[in-house]
C-alpha cells in the first residue's frame, strides 16, 4: 500500500503495560505499529483485553508508551499541549453520563472548551460551530431539551455533536455502538461515514461486531495477543481462519449476495 | 441605499451558546444581592436591643461612607450596630459564602451530590488544630505564650485550625495518590479514614479537656460569638482570592462533570486541575472554618438548592452560592442569637439535616430507577 500523504497519526513500535497495585505489570501492547492517513476510515477489532481502548488512550495522550512512539501530525503526542491536541483530536466514548441540569446546546458547547478564547462568554465562532455540530449530528431539534429527557439514541446523537463541536481532524470512537440497539448502531455508523465525507475527518473506530466493522470500514486492524494480527481491506483480512485464530470461535463465511461476505457464528451442536 | 447585500438573518435564530441567559443571571444574582442586603440589615437591627432599620442604615452610611447624617439615635445604638453586631454579621456572611462556594466546587470535583467542603478532611484537621489550641494551654502551661497569640491579630486557635485544615487535605491527597493518579473514590475513602483517626484524637483530647470542654464543644458546633475585625481581615482576602481563581476555572469545573476521561479528551489536564481546585476550595474552607468552627450543612445544602434554580453552570453557580450561602448563615446566626446565643451550627443543622435526608431519599430513588 502506498501512503500518498504523511500519516496524520502514527504508532511506531509501541509497547505498553499497566502497572498493577501489587507492583506487577500487565503488558497489553507489544511492538505495535500503525499509521492513519488523512481521511482514512479504519475499524479496530480484537478480543477483550487486546489493547484497543489502550491504543486510543495512547493516541490522546492519556497514557504514555513504555517503548516506541505515538505521534500526531508528525509530533510526539506527549509534546502536544492538551488543549492544542483537543482542538484536533476528539473521542466518542463508550459511555458518557451526561450531567443533569444542562441543556443539550450547553453540553455541545462544552466541546468548544479547547477553542475557548473568552473568559466568561462565547464567540460567534462558537455559535456557528455548535449549530453546525447539532445539524450534522441530526440533533438540532434537541438543542433546548435537558439531558435527562433524552432516549438512548438521542443521547448518542448529542454525544456525537459534542465531539463535532471540537471540530477535530481525527475522531476516535471507543465502541460507540455498545449500548445501542441494531437500528441505532446502523444509524450512528451511517452518520459517522457521512460526516467523514462532509468534514474530511479521519476516523479510527473500535468496534466489536465483525460484520458491522466489515460493512463500515474499508480498512480494518485486528489486535490480538499484544500485537497487530491483521491490517488491511476488510474483505481480505476478515477470514474465518483469522477469526478462529484471534477470537477462538468457529465461524463460517456466507455469501452476502452483493459480492461481499458475512461471517456467521457456528455454535456447534454439542 | 440599495446595496444588494443580502443581510444574513442575524438574530433570527435564538443563540445556542453562552450559558445561562442574561435574564436568568440577572435574576439569580440580583435576588442574591437583595436577600443578602436584607438579611444583613435585619441581623444588625434585631437583637436584645432593637434598632430601627432606618437608623441601622443611617449608622452604616455614616460610619462606612462618611455621610454627614444627623444622629437621630442614641450613642449606644451606634456602638451596638457598628462595634458589636457588624463584625459578627459580616463574619457570618463571609463564612456562609465561603462554605457554600467550596461545597459547590467539591460536589463537582468529586461528582458526589453528598459532598460538602469538609469531606476530604478539612473539618477533622481544623478541629484537631483548634482543640489543640483550646486544650493545649490547659495541659501544658505556657504554651499559649510560647507559640505567641498574635499572628495577624489571630489567636492560637484560629492559626492552628487554619493550618490543620490545609495540612490534612495535603496529607489525604498525598496518601490517595497512586501511580500519578488520584481517583475520586480513593480520595473520598482516604479522606474518611484520615478524618476518623483525627476525630479519635479530638475525642481523646476532649476527654482530657476538663474545664475547657464547653469551649471545645462550642467550637466544634461552630460559633460566631467571638467574631472580630482582626479575624475578618484575615479571612476576607483569602476568600476573595480563592473565589476569583475558582470562578476563572468555571469551564474546567463544568467539564469535570463529564468525568475524568472525557474532560481529558476536551483538553483538561485532569490530575493537575483536580489538585488545584481541591487546594483552592480547601484554602477558602480552612480560612472560614478557622474563624467560625465547623458549621455544618451550609456547604451541602446551598449549592444543591441553587442548582435547582440557577442550573449547574459554575459561571453562575459559584457567585450565586457565595451570595445565598452568605445570606443563609447571616439569618441562621440571627436565629441563634434570638434563641439565647446557641452555637449557630445547631441552627444550620436543624434546617440542613432534614434537607439532607430529603436529598438522600431523592438520590436513592434515582439509583433505583
Amino acid at each position: 500500500m502506498t501512503v500518498a500523504a504523511r500519516a496524520l497519526a502514527s504508532v511506531a513500535g509501541v509497547s505498553f503495560a499497566y502497572r498493577l497495585p501489587d507492583g506487577g505489570r500487565r503488558e497489553v501492547l507489544r511492538d505495535v505499529s500503525l499509521e492513519l492517513g488523512p481521511g482514512e476510515l479504519v475499524g479496530l477489532l480484537g478480543p477483550n483485553g487486546s489493547g484497543k481502548t489502550t491504543l486510543l488512550r495512547l493516541l490522546t495522550g492519556q497514557l504514555e508508551p513504555d517503548a516506541g512512539s505515538v505521534a500526531f501530525d508528525g509530533r510526539p503526542v506527549a509534546e502536544w499541549r492538551r488543549d492544542a491536541l483537543a482542538r484536533r483530536v476528539a473521542v466518542l466514548p463508550q459511555q458518557l453520563d451526561l450531567p443533569a441540569g444542562f441543556r443539550v446546546a450547553e453540553l455541545v458547547e462544552m466541546g468548544r472548551a479547547p477553542h475557548a478564547r473568552s473568559l466568561f462568554g462565547s464567540t460567534a465562532e462558537d455559535e456557528r460551530a455548535v449549530r453546525q455540530a447539532l445539524v450534522d449530528a441530526d440533533a438540532l431539534e434537541l438543542a433546548d431539551r435537558h439531558a435527562d429527557e433524552l432516549s438512548g439514541g438521542e443521547r448518542q446523537r448529542v454525544i456525537v455533536a459534542m465531539a463535532l463541536a471540537q471540530e477535530p481532524e481525527l475522531l476516535l470512537l471507543d465502541e460507540p455502538t455498545l449500548h445501542l440497539d441494531l437500528a441505532h448502531q446502523v444509524a450512528l455508523l451511517r452518520t459517522i461515514r457521512r460526516l467523514r465525507g462532509q468534514r474530511s475527518l479521519t476516523v479510527l473506530a473500535v468496534l466489536h461486531d465483525i460484520n458491522l466493522a466489515a460493512a463500515f470500514a474499508p480498512r480494518v486492524v485486528v489486535l490480538a495477543g499484544g500485537g497487530v494480527a491483521a491490517d488491511g481491506p476488510a474483505a481480505e483480512v476478515l477470514t474465518p481462519a483469522l477469526v478462529n485464530r484471534v477470537f477462538g470461535v468457529s465461524v463460517r463465511a456466507l455469501d452476502a449476495g452483493d459480492g461481499g461476505r458475512h461471517l456467521a457464528l457456528d455454535l456447534g451442536s454439542g | 441605499m440599495r446595496a444588494a447585500v443580502s443581510q444574513p438573518l442575524a438574530g433570527a435564530e435564538p443563540r445556542l451558546v453562552g450559558g445561562p441567559s442574561l435574564t436568568r443571571t440577572t435574576l439569580v444574582l440580583g435576588a442574591g444581592v437583595v436577600v443578602l442586603a436584607a438579611a444583613v440589615v435585619a441581623a444588625l437591627a434585631i437583637g436584645s436591643v432593637g434598632v430601627a432599620p432606618g437608623d441601622t442604615l443611617a449608622i452604616l452610611a455614616r460610619r462606612l461612607l462618611g455621610l454627614p447624617l444627623a444622629e437621630t439615635w442614641q450613642a449606644t445604638a451606634e456602638t451596638i450596630v457598628f462595634e458589636l453586631r457588624l463584625p459578627r454579621v459580616l463574619t457570618a456572611a463571609l463564612v456562609g459564602g465561603g462554605l457554600a462556594m467550596s461545597g459547590a466546587v467539591f460536589q463537582a470535583l468529586l461528582r458526589n451530590p453528598l459532598a460538602d467542603p469538609y469531606i476530604i478532611g478539612t473539618a477533622a484537621g481544623a478541629s484537631l488544630g483548634a482543640v489543640l489550641g483550646i486544650v493545649g494551654p490547659t495541659l501544658v502551661p505556657g504554651l499559649a505564650i510560647g507559640l505567641g497569640s498574635a499572628w495577624l491579630g489571630l489567636g492560637l486557635i484560629q492559626v492552628l485550625a487554619f493550618v490543620g485544615g490545609l495540612a490534612t487535605v495535603l496529607l489525604v491527597y498525598a496518601v490517595a495518590r497512586t501511580g500519578g493518579r488520584t481517583p475520586v473514590v480513593t480520595l473520598l475513602l482516604t479522606g474518611y479514614a484520615v478524618s476518623a483517626v483525627l476525630a479519635a484524637v479530638v475525642a481523646l483530647l476532649m476527654f482530657q479537656s476538663g474545664r475547657a470542654l464547653a469551649a471545645v464543644y462550642s467550637w466544634l458546633m461552630g460559633s460566631l460569638a467571638d467574631a472580630s475585625w482582626a479575624e475578618l481581615g484575615f479571612a476576607l482576602p483569602l476568600l476573595v482570592l480563592a473565589f476569583a481563581l475558582l470562578l476563572a476555572r468555571w469551564r474546567r469545573l463544568n467539564l469535570l462533570l463529564l468525568g475524568d476521561a472525557q474532560a481529558a479528551t476536551l483538553g483538561v489536564d485532569v490530575e493537575r486541575e483536580k489538585l488545584r481546585l481541591t487546594m483552592l476550595a480547601t484554602l477558602a474552607t480552612s480560612a472560614v472554618v478557622a474563624i467560625s468552627g465547623t458549621i455544618g450543612f451550609v456547604g451541602l445544602v446551598v449549592p444543591h438548592l441553587l442548582r435547582l434554580v440557577a442550573g449547574p453552570d459554575h459561571r453562575l453557580l459559584l457567585p450565586a452560592s457565595l451570595l445565598f450561602g452568605a445570606a443563609l448563615l447571616v439569618l441562621a446566626d440571627l436565629g441563634a442569637r434570638l434563641v439565647g446565643g446557641v452555637p449557630v451550627g445547631i441552627v444550620t443543622a436543624l434546617i440542613g439535616a432534614p434537607f439532607f435526608l430529603y436529598l438522600l431519599r431523592r438520590a436513592r430513588v434515582a439509583v433505583a430507577t
